[in-house]
């Protein structure tokens, strides 16, 4: 466990290989972005029957470095009303917790540099998939403290709503996460991934339930649309961005494309086996990059087709489905995978086990169900009787 | 490199509790404290508590002081308070005395006890090829399993307590009407 890098002590050349790593993440997260917000303005365009950016350089893909230079040469305003230091904090919590999470991604097998053998993989801490959960929930802060900091109304009400969304979420996206582990007994995301190995994908060997909670987890905490209330245009004219202008606005706006990446990179390890694919020819396992590259970029599709067809939900729905659907479920299926594998440890049947789960678990879905039919139609009499 | 990063942890620790004291805007404490959560997280792994720093920030920094926020900003009270009123008579002295009582004992039980700062070799944080949560969790599913789940009803019971207590059943607000 852990990188061989640092195996035989630090010295200079494992101190270089390590930065020079850190710079090649951070290259590639960045123009990452660049070629993301291109590529969702083209798939958008593609799905309207539009033609989309098309001017700047082959195809219009020059169109985003176009726009950030625009945007570091705009005015940047300060509103009269603003916490000063925490608006100008606030941008930078959101950024570096979307670009650390990136550095516990495994993105291939290990590769030998100026006589060293490193894994292709920024850091492995024993804690991987826990440094995953402690940045997804830091990176709270940043809106919450930018919607706060701005001084107005609607960003207070967008940072307000971000908090209480992804505060909920991450409860779902927890225990889907918790699923993983522990079908794979181990925190560490190179561990995670080669426990898939041989197309033992977490996707189908954990049932689709907590790839799909993780999916919908995800992008709530994206603040995508469906899931964009934080910054709903008709609503709140922008959220918490509202009274952010220039390199902060453009800072922002980096943070989120950078949490579509490296959320759909966690998603990959966790559950789509990470860099693992079919070895090519002669090249042999060294292609896992490609393969890392391509699950990428089919996530980043998906998530766009997800942003491009389904309609915004409304505030009360989005915390029924988080609160009422995803973290009962999501609880249920872990028990149920719990006892699956405790029953293959135990020697059980393993159609009993099954069977007295799905009992336990129809009861008390039932009860739940139950338990919420009454308080719904309690609160309407309230409102009822509050409104005669 | 162990000596590093200690020092600048822990001065960016004391400077984090500084400044939730001496702020006198709630929002900016909340923040001071969250820096002081971090420096002491670091200083976990430093001592090769992985787990318990990835516990500190997922629970205090990402969940209790995002609540604390949350509430400072629903309920609006962000604007600086003012050191001149004393909510509560004969606090300050008190909780000075209390503060000052902590920090001799503190003192006392590290010069009387020798606390020297090594590792101790006994209740070594890994073992082996046993990683920090392996080590940690087999005792406290095994030996502590009791007291761990008394622990989780504990919790259990602390959040029906709240709901039933914060529940309120709504007013009416609309008079019967005489007759």
């Amino acid at each position: 466990m852990g990188d061989p890098l640092f195996s035989k002590g630090v010295g200079p050349t494992v101190v270089l290989i390590v930065l020079i790593k850190t710079l090649v993440v951070f290259v590639f997260l960045l123009v990452g972005v660049l070629f993301t917000i291109w590529m969702l303005r083209k798939v958008m365009a593609d799905m309207q029957d539009r033609i989309g950016p098309n001017r700047a350089g082959p195809y219009g893909l020059l169109q985003s470095v176009a726009d950030g230079i625009k945007l570091f040469f705009k005015e940047d305003l300060l509103p009269e009303t603003a916490d000063r230091r925490v608006f100008r904090l606030a941008p930078y919590l959101a950024a570096v917790p979307a670009f650390l999470t990136f550095a516990v991604v495994p993105i291939g097998g290990t590769v030998k540099l100026f006589g060293h053998r490193t894994i292709l993989q920024l850091a492995d801490p024993p804690v991987g998939i826990l440094l995953v959960l402690a940045l997804s929930s830091i990176a709270v802060y940043g809106v919450m403290l930018a919607g706060w900091a701005s001084g107005s109304k609607y960003p207070l009400l967008g940072g307000v709503r971000v908090t209480a969304q992804m505060l909920s979420y991450e409860a779902a996206m927890g225990l889907a996460t918790a699923a993983v582990v522990l079908s794979a007994g181990s925190l560490s995301t190179r561990v995670i991934v080669t426990e898939q190995a041989n197309w033992r994908w977490n996707l189908w060997q954990l049932g689709i339930i907590p790839f799909a909670v993780f999916l919908l987890a995800a992008a709530a905490e994206m603040r995508h649309r469906p899931f964009d209330l934080v910054e709903a245009d008709q609503e709140l004219v922008a959220g918490f961005m509202t009274e952010y202008s220039s390199v902060r606005f453009a800072l922002f706006y980096l943070a989120e494309f950078m949490g579509t990446i490296t959320m759909s990179a966690v998603m990959i390890t966790l559950f789509l086996g990470g860099p693992l694919g079919p070895d090519i020819g002669f090249l042999g396992g060294r292609v896992s990059p490609l393969w890392f590259f391509v699950k990428l970029v089919g996530f980043l599709f998906l998530f766009m087709w997800i942003r491009t067809t389904v309609p915004r939900f409304r505030y009360d729905q989005l915390m029924d489905l988080g609160w009422k659907r995803m973290i009962p479920l999501s609880l249920a299926w872990l028990l149920l995978i719990a006892a699956m594998r405790l029953g293959v440890d135990e020697g059980w049947n393993r159609f009993e086990v099954v069977a007295i789960a799905v009992a336990a678990g129809t009861v008390a879905a039932g009860a739940l169900a139950a338990a919420m039919r009454v308080s719904a139609a309690r609160r309407e009499e309230q409102e009822l009787e509050a409104t005669v | 490199m162990d000596w590093f990063v200690f020092v600048v942890a822990g001065a960016l620790a004391i400077a984090g509790a500084l400044g939730v004291v001496l702020s006198r805007n709630p929002v900016h404490a909340a923040l001071m404290l969250v820096m002081s959560l971090l420096a002491v997280a670091v200083l976990f792994v430093e001592q090769k508590a992985d787990f318990l720093a990835a516990v500190q920030v997922i629970v205090y920094a990402g969940a209790i002081v995002v609540l604390f926020l949350f509430v400072i900003m629903l309920i609006g009270v962000d604007r600086p308070e003012s050191l001149t009123v004393e909510p509560l008579r004969g606090q300050r002295p008190f909780a000075a005395f209390i503060g000052v009582a902590a920090f001799a004992e503190l003192f006392f039980l590290v010069r009387l006890q020798g606390a020297s700062g090594r590792r101790a070799s006994a209740g070594s944080l890994t073992s082996g090829h046993e990683s920090n949560v392996e080590r940690l969790a087999r005792p406290l599913f095994t030996h502590y399993l009791l007291p761990f789940e008394l622990t989780s009803a504990l919790l259990v019971v602390a959040v029906v307590g709240a709901v039933v207590l914060s529940r309120r059943e709504r007013a009416v607000t609309v008079d019967e009407g005489e007759g």
